[in-house]
C-alpha cells in the first residue's frame, strides 16, 4: 500500500526551539489516526506544515498520487489538492447562514472569476441537504451560523470539511468543550468520514481517543515516540514516562 | 433555488426606484430643463453628491464587505478626475488658441497651435512644452480609457505587492495612506506635468458644447452621475449578493479559515481592490467636470479618511448605508462650511460653523461608532424587523 501522505524527516525550529525534530509520518488512503502528545509536542506545528502555514527547515512532504510536493504549494493550493483542516476553535462564518457556509465549502471552482459567475445547481443544493442531514443540521440551514450552539458549530465545521471532499482531513481537538452526547455524534461523524478518506485527529482527551478506536501516534518533543493501538502505546514505558505518568 | 438579484436584495429595487424618482424630480425642477426652481449651482452640488455616493459604494465594497480598510480610494477618484480633466483642458485650450490665431494672415500650422496650447496650459508652471503624459490628451476616447486604466493598474500593482506580502489590517491602511500622500506630493510638483498645485481648471466648459449654457450642461452631468450611481449600485449588489459576496465577507471575518478552505484570498482581495478603484475613478471622472477644478489638494490623505467616515456613519456592509452616509455628510458639510448655517451667538463666544463643523463631524462619528455601530443604515433593520413581527 502506498501512503496518501508521506512526511519524511522534517525539522523546524522557532528561535532555536526545535518544534519538530526529524519527524516522519505516513498515513494511508482510508485510515483514521489519532495523534496525541503533551503540550509542546509539535502536534499543531505538524498540522501547520502539512497545510502549508509553516515551512519546515528540512525534510519532505509528499501527498497523493501522483505525488505532490506540498512544500512548493500555498495554503489555498494545498486545500484544493485535497487536504482539509479543522481548527481547534470552531471557526464557521458566523455572520452567514448555515447554507451559505456549506455552499462556500462545496468542492467547486474556487478562483474569483469562476465564483463571480457561479450559480447554484440542483446537484449542489442536494449535496448541501445531504451534508446537513449528515451533521444533523437539516432544520437549521437558514439560521445564521453565529446562533448555533458550540457543538453545532463544530459539526457545521466538520460538514464544511466534508463538503470540500478532501482526501485527507486534519482535525484539531474536535471534542473540546462538547457534552457527552455531542462527543458520540462527533465520533460517529469522524469514523464515517474515515471510511472514504484519511482522517487525522489531534486530541488530548484519552477517553475520546479510545472511542475512536484507531491507530495512535504519540508525539513528544517534535518526533514520534510510539505508534500502534491505544492499548499498545499506553503500555509503552516511554509514553508512560512523558505523558501518562504525570 | 436560484432567485433573481432583486429577490435576494429587495433594497436594490427600492434604491433604484428612489434614485429614478429623485432624478426625474430634480430634472423637472431644474433651470436647464424645466421649472427653474432648482438653481444650476444646486444641481451641480447634487450631481457631485451622487458621484461621492458612488465612490462611497466602492469604499463599502472594499471595506464593509471585504474588510480591507483602504485609506487611499480617494486617490483613485482624483486620478480619474485628472485623466478626464486633461482632455477637457487640452481641447478647450486648443479651441481658444485656434480662435485667437484665426485673425492672422496665414492659417496657423499644427506646430504653432501646439506651441500655443503649451504656453496657455503650462505657462503657470514656467513651461511651454507639452509633457509626455499629455500624449493622448487630444483624444476623448483615449482619455476615457485612461480613466479606467491608470487607477486600475495602480490599484492592481499596489494591491498585488501589498496582498502577496500578506499586509493586512492597520498596516495596510497605513500603506494606502502612504500611497495617497506620495501621489498627492508628486502631483504638487510643477514638473509632474499636471500643473503642480494649480491643478487643472475650467473643466466645467465642455469642448464642443460651449454653446450650451451651464444650466443645461449641469443637468446632463447630473443625469450621467445618477446613471453611473445606479449602474454602480447594481454591479456592487450583484457582486455581494452571490457566492462571491459570501466569500469576501468570509475573508473579512476570518481570512485564515477561508484560505484553508482553498480560496486564494489574495486574488479575491486584488479583484475587489482593483474593481473598487475603477469605480472610484469613474466617479471622479464625473465629479470634476461638475466641480470645474481639480488640484492635488483633492487627493490629500484626509479625503480618503473622510470617505471611510462617511461609510462608517452610513453603515458598513450595506450598500444603501454607504449612499446615505456619503449624501448626508457631504451635503451637511457643504451647508456648514459654505457659510449658510447660521452662527450661534453665545454672548461671550460665537459658534461659527465654518470652524466648528469639523468638531461636530468628529463628535457625530464618535457617537455613531459608540451607539450605532451599524450606522444610520442599521436603523432600517429595526424597521424591517418591526414589520416582520
Amino acid at each position: 500500500m502506498t501512503a496518501l501522505l508521506e512526511v519524511t524527516s522534517i525539522s523546524v525550529s522557532f528561535d532555536g526551539f526545535k518544534a519538530i525534530n526529524n519527524l516522519s509520518f505516513e498515513i494511508g488512503g482510508q485510515e483514521l489516526r489519532a495523534i496525541i502528545g503533551p503540550n509542546g509536542a509539535g502536534k499543531t506545528t505538524f498540522m501547520d506544515i502539512v497545510t502549508g502555514k509553516t515551512r519546515p527547515d528540512e525534510g519532505r512532504v509528499r501527498f497523493g498520487e501522483p505525488q505532490l510536493d506540498l512544500l512548493r504549494l500555498s495554503e489555498s493550493q494545498i486545500a484544493r489538492a485535497g487536504i482539509g483542516r479543522k481548527f481547534q476553535r470552531p471557526t464557521v462564518f458566523e455572520a452567514q447562514s448555515v447554507r451559505d457556509n456549506l455552499m462556500m465549502a462545496l468542492s467547486n471552482d474556487r478562483l474569483p472569476f469562476a465564483v463571480l459567475g457561479y450559480r447554484a445547481t440542483a446537484k449542489d443544493a442536494d449535496r448541501v441537504q445531504a451534508l446537513a442531514a449528515e451533521i444533523g443540521l437539516s432544520g437549521e440551514l437558514e439560521r445564521t451560523a453565529g446562533e448555533l450552539s458550540h457543538g453545532q458549530k463544530q459539526w457545521l465545521e466538520i460538514g464544511m470539511l466534508l463538503a470540500q471532499d478532501p482526501k485527507l482531513l486534519l482535525v484539531d481537538e474536535p471534542a473540546a468543550g462538547m457534552t457527552l452526547g455531542e462527543r458520540e455524534h462527533t465520533t460517529d461523524l469522524l469514523r464515517r468520514a474515515a471510511e472514504t478518506r484519511a482522517v487525522v485527529v489531534v486530541e488530548h482527551d484519552m477517553e475520546f481517543v479510545r472511542r475512536l478506536d484507531c491507530k495512535v501516534t504519540v508525539l513528544h518533543e517534535g518526533s514520534v515516540l510510539a505508534e500502534g493501538t491505544l492499548d499498545h502505546v499506553t503500555a509503552n514505558s516511554d509514553v508512560i514516562d512523558v505523558y501518562l505518568g504525570r | 433555488m436560484q432567485r433573481s438579484l432583486f429577490a435576494r436584495q429587495p433594497s436594490v429595487l427600492v434604491f433604484i426606484s428612489l434614485l429614478a424618482v429623485f432624478t426625474i424630480v430634480i430634472t423637472v425642477l431644474s433651470e436647464g430643463f424645466g421649472l427653474g426652481l432648482v438653481s444650476t449651482s444646486f444641481v451641480k452640488i447634487l450631481g457631485k453628491t451622487l458621484c461621492l455616493c458612488l465612490v462611497a459604494i466602492a469604499m463599502d465594497l472594499v471595506w464593509g464587505y471585504c474588510g480591507i480598510l483602504s485609506l487611499g480610494h480617494f486617490a483613485f477618484f482624483g486620478l480619474g478626475g485628472y485623466m478626464i480633466g486633461m482632455w477637457l483642458m487640452y481641447e478647450r485650450t486648443k479651441d481658444i488658441v485656434i480662435a485667437s490665431l484665426a485673425g492672422a494672415e496665414l492659417p496657423p500650422t499644427a506646430e504653432e497651435i501646439r506651441e500655443g496650447i503649451g504656453t496657455q496650459i503650462f505657462g503657470v508652471v514656467g513651461g511651454s512644452e507639452i509633457p509626455v503624459v499629455w500624449y493622448f490628451a487630444d483624444s476623448l476616447f483615449a482619455q476615457l480609457a485612461l480613466v479606467v486604466l491608470v487607477p486600475g493598474l495602480l490599484a492592481l500593482v499596489f494591491g498585488w505587492l501589498a496582498f502577496r506580502s500578506r499586509v493586512t489590517g492597520v498596516y495596510l491602511s497605513i500603506l494606502t495612506q502612504a500611497m495617497t500622500l506620495a501621489l498627492s506630493l508628486y502631483l504638487f510638483q510643477n514638473d509632474s506635468g499636471l500643473r503642480g498645485n494649480n491643478g487643472l481648471s475650467g473643466l466645467q466648459n465642455i469642448p464642443g458644447l460651449t454653446h450650451l449654457p451651464q444650466s443645461v450642461v449641469s443637468v446632463w452631468f447630473f443625469l450621467a452621475s445618477a446613471f453611473a450611481l445606479g449602474a454602480g449600485y447594481l454591479v456592487a449588489a450583484w457582486v455581494v449578493s452571490g457566492k462571491f459576496g459570501n466569500v469576501i465577507r468570509a475573508i473579512r471575518d476570518d481570512e485564515t479559515r477561508i484560505r484553508f478552505m482553498g480560496y486564494p484570498v489574495e486574488a479575491y482581495k486584488l479583484v475587489v481592490f482593483t474593481l473598487t478603484a475603477v469605480i472610484a475613478a469613474i466617479a471622479g471622472a464625473l465629479y470634476y467636470p461638475q466641480a470645474g477644478i481639480i488640484n492635488p489638494a483633492e487627493i490629500a490623505p484626509i479625503a480618503s479618511i473622510y470617505l471611510a467616515v462617511w461609510v462608517a456613519i452610513g453603515g458598513r456592509g450595506r450598500l444603501y448605508g454607504a449612499v446615505i452616509g456619503a449624501a448626508t455628510v457631504s451635503l451637511l458639510s457643504s451647508w456648514f462650511t459654505g457659510g449658510q448655517a447660521p452662527s450661534i451667538p453665545l454672548g461671550f463666544y460665537t459658534i461659527d460653523w465654518v470652524d466648528w463643523w469639523q468638531v461636530l463631524l468628529g463628535l457625530g462619528f464618535v457617537l455613531v461608532t459608540l451607539f450605532m455601530p451599524k450606522g444610520i443604515g442599521g436603523l432600517f433593520d429595526r424597521l424591517v424587523r418591526k414589520d416582520a413581527a
